[in-house]
């Protein structure tokens, strides 16, 4: 090794450019970006096929508006919230209450849709092979029903961290990027239910 | 064995004899930027090699008329894994696997943000090659049917069907693509937020290298182009085992809207792959012509300019197609623009050689023929955004030898000028010169043989993916000389494979800073330690090492 050392610094008056909170900061925002790309395909696919299935049921036949799921799921957003705010005054036990409470109620959620596609498949035969409508409502609600079974069990580590005494105040910057994902998981759902209850219907 | 891991990491295992399995834990364990890096770009070579065997045995198939070499079936699987391997496991890769050697070393970090989301990325891509060509012997599937996926690397519907592709070929086709590109869409945030909070002190924005730029400009086209690609995957996946409907005609499902699908990522990406070319260009051109680069801030804007209308463009890929006018001429329009900021490039390495003290070395030689043949590959994409145009040449070989003019003629002459230019800093040992001008001689005649050659054919009416053709048709000449190119660019790559093999033992060491360059890589030593810089160096300027060296004329100034 006959080469130079490393040249040193003159002097190092400039700081580093930016917080290092940002790096996760920036890594959710990137997921979030990329997940929802994924989303409008399937949307776009959904509204392009919308009255578009050679044969039915239609949505008018078999749809009914969830309301108590998207209750559950809008106000979510709300605990999660209470959630990081709990831990960010270093109460970490309530934390951990108000992201089980979130829990619960994406678990509800889900419970919600389990109940409408068992109605639907068992029930009354529509499968995802029934025709258009049944193969684009199936992947986009099943797209984002795999988003919320990945969120809950998030939160479901995040429960079990605060009750452990894991998850303490100085992590509530991580505890809020999950936050921030679960804020899209509901985002995504008002979008969802908009184009497939609403708009669909 | 050892060598090769002791000449590009000594921080590791200098001066220690180790066995190879403590070498080999040490690849495959690591999660440092730099060997990931090299990982990367030895995935990218290996799958190159493959990949050009399988263009080599259609070019044989088609070098005279009524040639049977291969089979019809095994010629439609050659096509389909050549195409795919290229974009899929030699460009990703590669153009990645660069960004991720680069970028923290050029603007001062010590590694990427998330080093095992990295290592992750890697590997995940890696399986999915190895899960593609697992198809070859895994393909049978319960139906007996097919080995490789043979349905073309953009897989139009409804052939991609289980009622038209039966067996699993297709199947491996559709799932290695949707885990390769879950390990390209955690690369890209990686590198996306390293480059946005992980900049070293004095390295602002607009003092990046133009590189690292057209990496975060890449990065963030991924972002938004690649999981439509997946999307399509699950579709197609959900149509093939849970009989959905979304590209079954008979059900009502669109062919055109895979279509559309498929190339609002297909065509973005290809300017993800030729963008760090560019990139590459912006570095090696201003240090071998002795001058700053011309136009940072236009060289800036043009890539951003390219990557954002270059995802408006996709559907000049279906003009034949039969979208009516009005989308014909919107997207003749859009495809049009993107030669404006292309342009710009084009002048300003142009501008950046014209009154240089230019060194003709291996680097410079091969970006000196990316100009070149870049600028045809322009005026061919160019003639083909006219919509009229494009209907009488669409899946010609004219497509076929534009295309292979920017994705060979373009990044991958790029890519081996990268790694003439980097192989020291990666190294510590230089490459030899003569080995190098012989492989860019020879790669440059055969490359133009092949390539420039295939225009003509297309232009006669000879149609992308036949099998054979007959003797009447005055194509015969033209295929015979394309399939000639072909051993000399063989030769060629085998000659750069003996200088890696033999510099890695041989080569002359480097130094810090070979070329006399002026970005941050070549601060520290060759190859750098794990940490990259034990001080990172001030940065006042574009180019911080000019100025180190230059006390007494500073950049800071003229910016």
């Amino acid at each position: 090794m006959n080469e130079r050392r490393p040249m040193t610094s003159m002097a190092l008056t400039e700081p580093a450019a930016v917080s290092p909170l940002w790096r996760g900061r920036a890594g959710i925002i990137g997921l979030i970006v990329a997940e929802a790309s994924l989303f409008a395909v399937f949307v776009v696919a959904y509204l392009f096929y919308l009255g578009k299935s050679l044969n039915g049921p239609y949505p008018k036949d078999v749809l009914e508006l969830p309301l108590v799921n998207t209750l559950c799921l809008l106000s979510s957003s709300v605990t999660v919230a209470f959630a990081v705010r709990a831990l960010r005054r270093g109460q970490a036990r309530r934390s951990g209450g108000w992201f089980l409470l979130t829990l619960v109620l994406g678990a509800v959620f889900l419970l919600g849709t389990a109940r409408e596609w068992y109605r639907l498949i068992v029930g009354q035969g529509f499968t995802i092979g029934t025709n258009l409508f049944g193969t684009t409502f199936y992947a986009l609600v099943g797209l984002h029903a795999s988003h919320v079974t990945l969120g809950i069990f998030v939160l479901g580590l995040l429960t079990i961290f605060a009750y452990s005494g894991a998850l303490r105040s100085e992590h509530v910057e991580r505890a809020e990027l999950a936050a921030w994902y679960w804020h899209f998981v509901d985002g995504v759902w008002i979008v969802v239910f908009t184009v497939v209850y609403v708009v669909g219907r | 064995m050892t060598g090769l891991a002791d000449s590009t990491a000594p921080g590791f295992s200098e001066g220690t004899q180790r066995s190879w399995l403590a070498v080999l834990h040490d690849w495959v364990v690591t999660v440092d930027h730099k060997r990931l890096g090299i990982m990367y770009v030895v995935t990218a070579l290996g799958f190159l090699v493959v990949a050009g065997l399988e263009a080599s045995a259609m070019r044989l198939q088609l070098a005279w008329s009524n040639l049977h070499v291969v089979s019809p079936g095994t010629f439609n699987q050659l096509f389909t894994m050549h195409g795919t391997t290229m974009v899929f496991l030699v460009g990703i890769p590669f153009v990645f696997g660069f960004g991720n050697y680069l970028v923290p070393l050029m603007i001062g970090a010590r590694d990427l943000a998330f080093p095992r989301l990295n290592a992750f990325g890697f590997w995940i891509l890696l399986f999915g090659g190895i899960l593609l060509y697992f198809s070859v012997i895994g393909g049978e599937g319960l139906y007996g049917a097919g080995s490789s996926p043979a349905v073309g690397w953009f897989a139009y519907a409804p052939l991609t069907e289980r009622a038209f592709s039966p067996g699993n070929a297709t199947d491996y086709w559709t799932l290695a693509l949707l885990v390769t590109g879950f390990g390209t869409i955690a690369t890209a945030i990686n590198l996306i937020v390293t480059i946005l909070t992980m900049r070293g002190p004095g390295m602002t924005l607009g003092r990046m290298p133009i590189f690292v730029w057209e990496i975060l400009t890449i990065s963030a086209m991924t972002l938004i182009i690649l999981p439509p690609l997946s999307a399509a995957q699950i579709m197609l996946l959900l149509d093939r085992f849970l009989g959905a409907h979304f590209f079954d005609t008979q059900a009502g499902g669109s062919a055109v809207m895979w279509q559309h699908f498929f190339w609002f990522f297909g065509h973005p990406e290809v300017y993800i792959l030729i963008l760090p070319g560019f990139g590459i260009a912006s570095e090696i051109i201003p240090v071998f012509s002795r001058k700053v680069i011309f136009g940072y801030v236009t060289l800036v804007v043009a890539s951003a300019g390219i990557g954002l209308v270059g995802m408006g463009t996709w559907a000049h890929h279906m003009f034949a197609v039969g979208m009516g006018s009005p989308l014909n001429s919107a997207f003749t329009a859009s495809t049009m623009l993107v030669g404006v900021p292309t342009g710009v490039k084009l002048f300003n390495w142009l501008a950046t050689l014209y009154g240089g003290k230019i060194r003709f070395q291996t680097p410079m030689l091969f970006c000196c023929a990316f100009l070149f043949q870049f600028l045809c590959a322009g005026l061919t994409g160019i003639m083909l955004a006219v919509a009229p145009f494009d209907w009488q040449l669409t899946d010609s070989y004219f497509v076929v030898a534009h295309f292979h003019f920017t994705l060979i003629g373009g990044l991958v002459f790029t890519l081996f000028a990268a790694l003439y230019y980097w192989f020291p800093k990666a190294t510590g040992r230089m490459l030899s010169e003569r080995l190098g001008r012989w492989h860019f001689w020879l790669f440059v005649i055969g490359f133009n043989m092949t390539f420039l050659t295939m225009h003509i054919p297309g232009m006669l009416g000879m149609a992308r993916r036949i099998y054979t053709y007959p003797a009447d048709r005055g194509w015969e000449l033209w295929n015979l000389v394309a399939t000639l190119g072909v051993p000399l660019q063989i030769l060629g790559v085998l000659l750069f494979v003996v200088n890696v093999v033999v510099s890695l033992r041989q080569g002359a060491l480097a130094g810090n800073d070979p070329w006399d360059a002026w970005t941050l890589e070549w601060a520290t030593t060759s190859p750098p330690p794990p940490y990259n810089f034990a001080v990172v160096p001030p940065v006042p300027s574009r180019r911080p090492l000019w100025d180190l060296k230059n006390p007494a004329d500073p950049d800071g100034p003229h910016e």
